[in-house]
């Protein structure tokens, strides 16, 4: 359990409140249509954290065996908390949970499984050093400790639904999509038969997409109930029978796949009041900063991390780039700032002046110097950028610090940069001095965001700078980066969230297993033409 | 010549505290706790069975009185029960209280040496004897009891069954252990929480205990190496700072035996014989070189670190969150 999800029962108490007078009122009928009992129904779920932030609302949905559910939303819109609720992560603040129409609560994961319900997290919970059949019964009780048994069971349900999975193989030697089959075989083996699978296709590539969606359609025959959140919309047409929509913590809707299509799936997820507006100037006569030529970049393991990329970063205007995560969007910045070791090809800065330099080979220091800054927030926000355990005013510090004579660092102008962020920003903390640590992760975004900008920079590389953050913080942010764009900085926008970065950049790069699959406008392309070229390398056909 | 009739049985009495030592460490790194409190552990578990025999001789008064049952279990169960509390606090302060794993040990090291220092000190004052140690002769009798046969069994005899029963026990808890970590679920589920706590945690193992239990019962291991030393290897002589740097040999050790306690029966034999060595190198009267004989342990195992760390193997590294604490709702 990564430490945001931890605290799973903290709500207990309210967990029998039970509110019914809101039960279904948008819902429309067909799903009474099979006039069975669903395999789960959650009726008037409401969850708040920290009693302000409302992820769930008043929410609704049920799903039958034999049935595959898409729960369909943005970023942010509650579907995680939802499902995390139903497997036993989060206590719902008021609501009930049927399964097989007998009320339960579900106060543990342990309690999720033992009513057959099990979710397959974003992040794997595995042990790399085990095999696969160790980390499926770790934690299991009952039966005799026999590997042998063990691993041919794991063999028998990889047979019966058509995963391709050695029971003997280490994890750390297997591709994200091996252990995400691991984690897979692993709720199977508890013999869980309603299944959650959060963004399962996010880290695959296409062939592997494929061979998921085939065995969630062999457990589909197999009559379990399988639901799986995306954002996909592709993916909802391509693999589920029914799609429940959930909007800023709302339930909006129902629909049968077959009956529906992307355009109303759209207007649905995206409604009327949370159509994204942000602000896009045009830009103001950019000119080429940084020119990247057959760009070649391998990972210390020789994998080939990007492959012959070649574009420019202009000022005055916000580059977006888009791929489905590692398709080397961090070797990129990392390239540029100096982080990581180039094989091939050139970078070079080119100043206000119009002077061309090399960046290959320079130390990351004089590129920053040179006013190339990097703000990545990775996915646990504090391994690159600030250090936890200081306080605010020395995680400025760490950009300032040689400045000034003498052997003593001046702490006044860091605590007043520090002060400034804190005030235009709105920061939460309960104080400069707090370790940042402690601060929510939005607020750990908006330091490190902050301190970039404060720089001055005339190149702003930013990866993931909204991940996880909410609407008000995220757009914020998005402020900020226009901001730098309207003052001639050249932004770099690694961005996850495909419709801010159609509604942001003035131009996508998108990136496809390492390869440049194309640049677009970011005025007129769709995301659809995005999303196919981010899957395969040129576009291919756009649906 | 060089007399190898000689050399192993010393070689082996060199090899047992330390091979209960890196036991005990290697359940407890396996845990994810590294106890750099081994060395204080196993002095505080060495003045514990001394602190009982002396009690209990002073009862009986000789050999004829002394029952052999007693004198065993008396010292030993002193001593467990001093290595038990030694453990239990370390777990307490890192687990519980999740304070800094490397401070704590360092502390409860210096806190044991000075315990032990302390009572010992105590202990021989009670004797009012006129040389700074204890003789505990009627224990050492029972502890380095051989079987009646073994001297006359020729090499074999005097190389394989011709030790104190501290040295079997070592060894079959050595082989225990690894079985215990390698063949049973329990085990498995020991390796999880120190490799990914947060992952054994979802698994439904509860962290906090496999903790507590395997540093206690590690550390009530090492501790039998402490008694050990004093009941056999020192003819049940106890003097302040006697036992050395054996402590830090025996986590040098869990290192080189790249955290197996099977591969340890070897391994500590080996880094025994290299303490000894010295003492069959003809070396005349220059102490420098001795000093540098006695080093060869610790050369050993930074080679060990050197090639371990060139071969990249994942199996051979130290438990991926060996000296961590663990926090669920930590970021």
């Amino acid at each position: 359990m990564s430490g945001k999800r931890g605290g799973r029962i903290r709500d207990r108490r309210q967990f029998r409140t039970v509110q019914r007078d809101g039960r279904r009122r948008e819902k429309p009928e067909e799903k009474t249509l099979d006039n069975k009992v669903p395999a789960v129904r959650m009726c008037g779920i409401t969850k708040t954290f920290f009693g302000k932030v409302r992820a769930n609302h008043n929410v609704s949905i049920d799903i039958q065996r034999g049935e595959i559910l898409s729960l369909l939303g943005e970023n942010g819109s509650g579907k995680t908390t939802l499902m995390n609720m139903l497997s036993g992560i989060y206590c719902p603040d008021c609501g009930t949970i049927e399964v097989d129409g007998r009320e339960v609560s579900i106060r543990s994961p342990k309690d999720a499984l033992n009513l057959g319900i099990g979710m397959i997290h974003q992040h794997y919970k595995l042990v790399d050093v085990m095999t696969a059949t160790q980390n499926i019964i770790l934690g299991l009780k009952e039966e005799k400790y026999d590997l042998k048994a063990a691993s041919a069971r794991v063999r028998e349900i990889c047979e019966r639904y058509g995963f391709e999975l050695n029971p003997e193989q280490k994890v750390y030697d297997m591709t994200v999509s091996q252990k995400q089959t691991v984690e897979i075989v692993k709720v199977l083996y508890r013999k869980a038969d309603i299944l959650i699978l959060d963004e399962p296709t996010a880290v695959l590539t296409p062939q592997e997409t494929e061979k998921l969606f085939a065995v969630l359609r062999n457990m589909k025959k197999d009559n379990k109930a399988v639901i799986i959140i995306t954002h996909k919309l592709n993916e909802v047409l391509e693999i589920s029978d029914r799609v429940d929509i959930l909007r800023a913590g709302e339930f909006v809707g129902s629909l049968r796949t077959s009956e529906t299509n992307a355009q109303e799936m759209t207007d649905m997820m995206v409604g009327r009041a949370v159509a994204l507006n942000i602000n896009r100037p045009e830009p103001k006569n950019p000119e080429p900063r940084i020119e990247i030529s057959n760009l070649t970049v391998r990972s210390e393991e020789g994998l080939l991390k990007l492959d012959d990329v070649s574009f420019t970063i202009n000022s005055g205007e916000i580059l977006g780039i888009a791929g489905i995560s590692n398709s080397g969007q961090k070797e990129l910045l990392e390239a540029i700032s100096g982080l990581q070791k180039v094989e091939k090809g050139d970078i070079s800065y080119i100043g206000e002046d119009g002077k061309k330099v090399s960046l290959i080979g320079k130390d990351p220091l004089d590129i920053q110097r040179m006013g190339v800054a990097l703000s990545f927030v990775p996915e646990d926000r504090l391994g690159m950028g600030l250090v936890g355990n200081m306080d605010m005013v020395d995680n400025m510090m760490l950009r300032s610090f040689r400045a000034g004579r003498g052997l003593f660092v001046n702490r006044n102008r860091p605590r007043a940069v520090a002060t400034h962020v804190k005030d235009s920003l709105e920061v939460v903390t309960p104080g400069l001095s707090t370790p940042v640590r402690r601060l929510s992760g939005g607020n750990v975004q908006k330091v490190l965001v902050g301190r970039e900008i404060e720089t001055a920079p005339s190149v702003l590389l930013t990866a993931y700078a909204v991940r996880g953050l909410d609407i008000n913080s995220s757009y914020v942010i998005y402020d900020l980066m226009n901001q730098q764009k309207e003052r001639g900085v050249a932004v770099v926008y690694v961005g996850e969230d495909l419709d801010v970065l159609l509604e942001l950049a003035d131009r996508i790069v998108v990136l496809c297993g390492g390869k440049l699959s194309g640049i677009l406008d970011g005025r007129s392309t769709n995301k659809y033409e995005v999303g196919s070229m981010m899957t395969t390398l040129g576009g291919g056909e756009a649906r | 010549m060089f007399d190898l009739i000689s050399f192993i049985p010393r070689a082996v009495a060199q090899a047992t505290p330390l091979l209960l030592g890196s036991t005990g460490e290697t359940l407890t790194e396996k845990s994810g706790n590294l106890n750099l409190g081994i060395p204080g552990i196993m002095y505080v578990g060495a003045i514990s069975g001394v602190i009982g025999a002396f009690f209990y001789e002073q009862k009986v008064g000789s050999v004829e009185n002394a029952n052999a049952f007693l004198a065993i279990m008396i010292p030993m169960a002193c001593c467990l029960l001093g290595s038990f509390l030694m453990g239990f606090l370390y777990c307490f302060l890192t687990v519980t209280l999740r304070a800094n794993q490397n401070v704590t040990g360092l502390a409860m090291t210096t806190f044991g040496v000075g315990f032990g220092n302390f009572f010992g000190g105590s202990l021989i004052k009670l004797t009012g004897s006129d040389v700074p140690s204890i003789a505990l002769s009627i224990t050492h009798q029972f502890y380095a009891a051989k079987l009646p046969f073994a001297g006359k069994a020729g090499v074999f005899g005097e190389l394989v069954l011709n030790y104190g029963f501290l040295v079997y026990v070592a060894i079959v808890i050595a082989l225990l252990a690894s079985f215990f970590l390698n063949r049973t679920r329990r085990g498995l589920q020991l390796r999880a929480v120190g490799e990914n706590p947060s992952t054994a945690d979802a698994a439904g193992i509860n962290v906090a205990a496999y903790k507590y239990w395997a540093t206690c019962v590690g550390s009530m291991i090492a501790g039998l190496g402490g008694l050990y030393y004093v009941m056999d290897y020192a003819s049940g002589v106890w003097s302040n700072d006697a036992f050395g740097d054996r402590g830090w040999l025996a986590i040098a050790l869990v290192i080189f035996t790249i955290w197996r306690p099977n591969v340890g029966i070897l391994a500590s034999l080996l880094f025994g014989a290299l303490y000894i060595l010295y003492l069959y190198i003809p070396t005349g009267t220059n102490m420098a070189i001795k000093e540098i004989y006695k080093m060869a342990p610790f050369v050993v195992t930074i080679l060990v670190l050197i090639v371990i760390s060139l071969r990249k193997k994942r199996e051979n590294q130290p438990p991926a969150a060996l000296g961590l604490p663990y926090f669920r709702e930590d970021r």
